[in-house]
């Protein structure tokens, strides 16, 4: 073994308790970095894919105007025979389109006013999540044209159940009155209050009859297997519509456009946590640097003493750097084994806390998260308070050019 | 040996300073640490703070009456009567700031454009206006005049979507109690504006008695809504109002009407705990590395003093004073520079960069950081209190030194 090296490993343990205190600040700022990121990753992973995946859909075209706000007649026709060629060509079948209007809904008993879209029966379950909740009853089957699927509190307001009928009044695309009856076959529980008691679904072909739609829709929605893959899909997507259709001036918008609150929401909530980050990491740097500090100037005599039989104040610094790299080391490799096993286990079990509940119901979440075990998770924060610590070092390590030989063997 | 106080923290005092690195660097990592507690505490307070403030601004009202059945099936059929004698004496009560009555009901509003779903609010203007909803929200045209003013006040947000204006007609149109569609065309005599977009798109208001009139529901109301004086407090507000209404209305505060808001509050106190404990625990390491230094360098000199005569309770309670000492300066110094940081950004820190993210949390787009004294004492108070605690196995250690061994170390 290198012999600075062993100098190092040696004058670590001179002062035991002194580096397992300061190795013990590393493990416990590791443990509850690798903890809190993977929870975080996990959290926001869940929260993207679960409010994308239960109904916007990761990408979607639309005509220009009708993200922000979403009026009817801001349509484009054929979207059914788009959709079919770009699943042709592009080999992509999670993909549907939808039309959506307004209207009142009526039971015999109550009246509501509520969001109607249409879609395809065949095509929407692969890209919404809502058609795999259907609690009672069954999703539309794309046979009977006067079929309706509703959320749960929106069955309750009602008081109307599956079987039953409903009368739906609003105005169609050209502004003329439009009206239905449409059975009830399902009701879906999503678990977002929001959801369940303002959307209904009924066949896309049965809303461009009842709106005055002809063949115009308003959306086709995309979904993506991953959420990484959304960019490489929109430019798939975009290089289509330039292509095939010069001259229409379709959009293609990617989830963040779509909802561009959950990803400020993500970003908000990862600036207040990166504060706290650092805060951590600055308190362990500045245990490292005191200990360092500690044990350059009590070795101040025996560093007078090598120095004068020959010893550059380099080498001198580079020894106190690898004291610190080891001790740091150690941090990391206990804290990342205490760490993944703690991670390791949660990720089993799950991890909650009162009041998890309701927070999940507002951002989609389930009442359990699941930290995401993967190497940037676990190895971002402790590699971070490595370096801090390295950084910490180098005061100490500095000092030692200061030195003089003489004076320094004489330091008491 | 018993050494007089003063004397004690002078010897503790100049022992601190021996080193003045050593404690320089200890006392940056308590005041880092303290500022970020603190600092750290009055944003997320902040934060939930306006959270909870506009949710509550969103039911308006501390505490709620309404039909068993009303927010479950918010229609007009789960109506109830307006306040009786018995009620107005409760709501005389010096707890009560404000009270108010209004009728809630789904409807649908059409403009010659659009239509869209909304909740149709009939309000009495004068006690409406204290419970937030007042003349300074209207952006254009008027309040409501009275109880019988028959305009209609909606959001800036809606007026967009219907494409419409101040001066046009809307048609709104519900339901009344024997399910018969009632529809009535209101002049827009006022545009609102809200913090949270939302809200603009889901209220429209108009005069109680005007609603009632059209519902054919005289004498009834969907919802009595009480305000306090804290949010904080609504406990006592909610005995006495449970107390005095009738056995057929449900009573619910805050908290249980919008559990997400009455959850926010909870967890926020607990994040706040754990928030300094944790740091705490980051400082103490290095807390009690410092001590152990500071005792194994002294141990001849603790032998001694033993040898000389001092009891080994004087050496504990002298290293805990030191260690007390360091403490109070890193607090006094962090509660300073958390406070010098605070109070510079009270008056609100834009962060409309995230404002739709902001918005789906249900905080508005500047964040005003709450400094609360709670908070400050609690950290203080667990700050010393751990603190000490964490010293006492070094100063125990120091305490039971053997004078003759102690004395013959080198």
């Amino acid at each position: 073994m290198n012999i600075t090296l062993r100098l190092a490993w040696r004058n670590l343990w001179r002062h035991s308790r002194r580096t397992w205190l300061t190795v013990a600040a590393m493990v416990f700022s590791n443990i509850l970095l690798i903890f809190l990121i993977s929870l975080q990753f996990g959290t926001y992973g869940m929260m993207i894919d679960n409010s994308l995946r239960s109904f916007t859909g990761h990408i979607q075209i639309q005509k220009p105007g009708y993200n922000s706000d979403p009026k009817m007649r801001l349509s484009f026709d054929k979207g059914v025979e788009i959709a079919g060629k770009l699943r042709d060509q592009l080999g992509i079948d999670t993909l549907s389109t939808r039309a959506t209007g307004f209207a009142l809904a009526s039971s015999e008993e109550r009246s509501y006013g509520i969001q109607i879209i249409g879609v395809e029966a065949e095509y929407e379950p692969r890209v919404s999540t809502l058609p795999g909740l259907i609690s009672e009853g069954r999703f539309l089957s794309g046979e009977n044209p006067e079929e309706i699927v509703i959320g749960k509190v929106l069955a309750r307001n009602l008081k109307v159940k599956v079987g039953d009928e409903l009368t739906l009044l609003g105005s169609g695309r050209d502004g003329g009155f439009a009206a239905g009856v449409v059975n009830i076959v399902g009701v879906f529980d999503s678990g977002s209050v929001d959801l369940d008691r303002s959307v209904a679904q009924v066949p896309l072909d049965y809303f461009q009859d009842v709106f005055s739609m002809d063949h115009q829709v308003n959306s086709i929605v995309v979904s993506v297997s991953e959420l990484s893959e959304t960019e490489q899909w929109k430019d798939k997507l975009q290089s289509f519509v330039t292509s095939n259709m010069p001259d229409s001036d379709l959009l293609v918008l990617d989830w963040n456009q779509l909802q561009p609150g959950l990803k400020q929401a993500i970003q908000s909530d990862v600036s207040s946590a990166i504060f706290m980050y650092a805060v951590l990491i600055v308190l362990v740097a500045f245990s490292v640097l005191n200990t360092q500090l500690m044990s350059v100037l009590e070795r101040t005599r025996e560093f007078g003493t090598v120095m004068a039989l020959g010893f550059r104040p380099g080498r001198l610094g580079l020894l106190v750097l690898l004291e610190t790299v080891l001790m740091a080391g150690l941090g990391l490799i206990i804290g990342v084994a205490c760490g993944s096993l703690l991670v390791s286990y949660v990720a089993e079990v799950g991890f909650s806390y009162p009041g998890m509940a309701e927070m999940a119901a507002r951002f989609h979440l389930e009442e359990r998260i699941y930290p995401s075990v993967s190497f940037l998770s676990m190895l971002t924060g402790p590699v971070v308070i490595f370096i801090g610590c390295l950084l910490a070092a180098i005061y100490p390590a500095l000092r030692l050019r200061l030195l003089q030989p003489v004076e320094a063997m004489r330091a008491v | 040996m018993r050494l007089p106080i003063n004397t004690m923290l002078t010897l503790a005092w100049r022992n601190l300073w021996r080193n003045h690195r050593r404690t320089l660097i200890m006392l940056a990592a308590i005041i880092i640490g303290v500022w970020a507690m603190i600092f750290m505490t009055a944003m997320m307070r902040g934060m939930v703070d306006q959270m909870i403030k506009e949710g509550i601004q969103n039911l308006p009202g501390h505490v709620q009456i309404h039909h068993p059945e009303f927010l479950d099936d918010p229609s007009v059929v789960n109506s109830i009567d307006e306040p009786d004698e018995k009620l107005l004496e409760a709501f005389s009560n010096t707890m009560v700031r404000a009270w108010t009555s209004r009728i809630k009901v789904p409807a649908v509003v059409s403009s010659e454009y659009d239509n869209r779903g909304v909740v149709l609010i009939g309000i009495e203007p004068d006690s409406e206006s204290r419970f937030g909803f007042s003349p300074d929200r209207i952006s254009e045209g008027r309040y409501l005049d009275s109880g019988d003013d028959k305009g209609i006040i909606i959001g800036a947000r809606l007026a967009q979507r219907l494409e419409t204006r101040l001066g046009k007609r809307i048609v709104v149109m519900t339901q009344d109690p024997d399910n018969n569609i009632a529809d009535r065309g209101f002049r827009i005599v006022g545009i609102y504006s809200a913090t949270l977009s939302a809200q603009e798109e889901a209220f429209i208001y108009v005069a109680k008695n005007t609603l009632a009139k059209l519902l054919k529901i005289p004498g009834r109301t969907s919802e009595i809504a009480v305000m306090g004086h804290d949010y904080r407090e609504i406990a006592p507000l909610y005995e006495l109002i449970n107390s005095f209404a009738g056995k057929e209305v449900q009573v619910r505060g805050w908290d249980e009407l919008d559990s997400y808001l009455g959850t926010m509050l909870s967890v926020m106190d607990g994040f706040v705990l754990i928030w300094i404990v944790v740091i705490f625990l980051a400082l103490s390491f290095g807390l009690v590395n410092t001590l152990v230094m500071a005792v194994f360098e002294r141990v001849r000199e603790i032998g001694l003093m033993l040898s000389l005569g001092m009891r080994p309770g004087t050496i504990l309670y002298q290293i805990l004073l030191e260690s007390f000492l360091l403490l109070l300066i890193g607090l006094a110094a962090g509660n300073i520079l958390a406070v010098a940081t605070i109070k510079p950004l009270e008056s609100g820190i834009d962060i409309s960069g995230v404002a739709q993210g902001m918005e789906m949390m249900g905080a508005g787009s500047v964040l005003y950081p709450a400094l609360d004294a709670g908070d400050l004492i609690l950290a203080n108070i667990i700050v010393v209190v751990l603190g000490l605690l964490t010293s006492l196995l070094p100063a125990w250690r120091a305490s039971t030194y053997d004078p003759v061994e102690a004395i013959n170390k080198t």
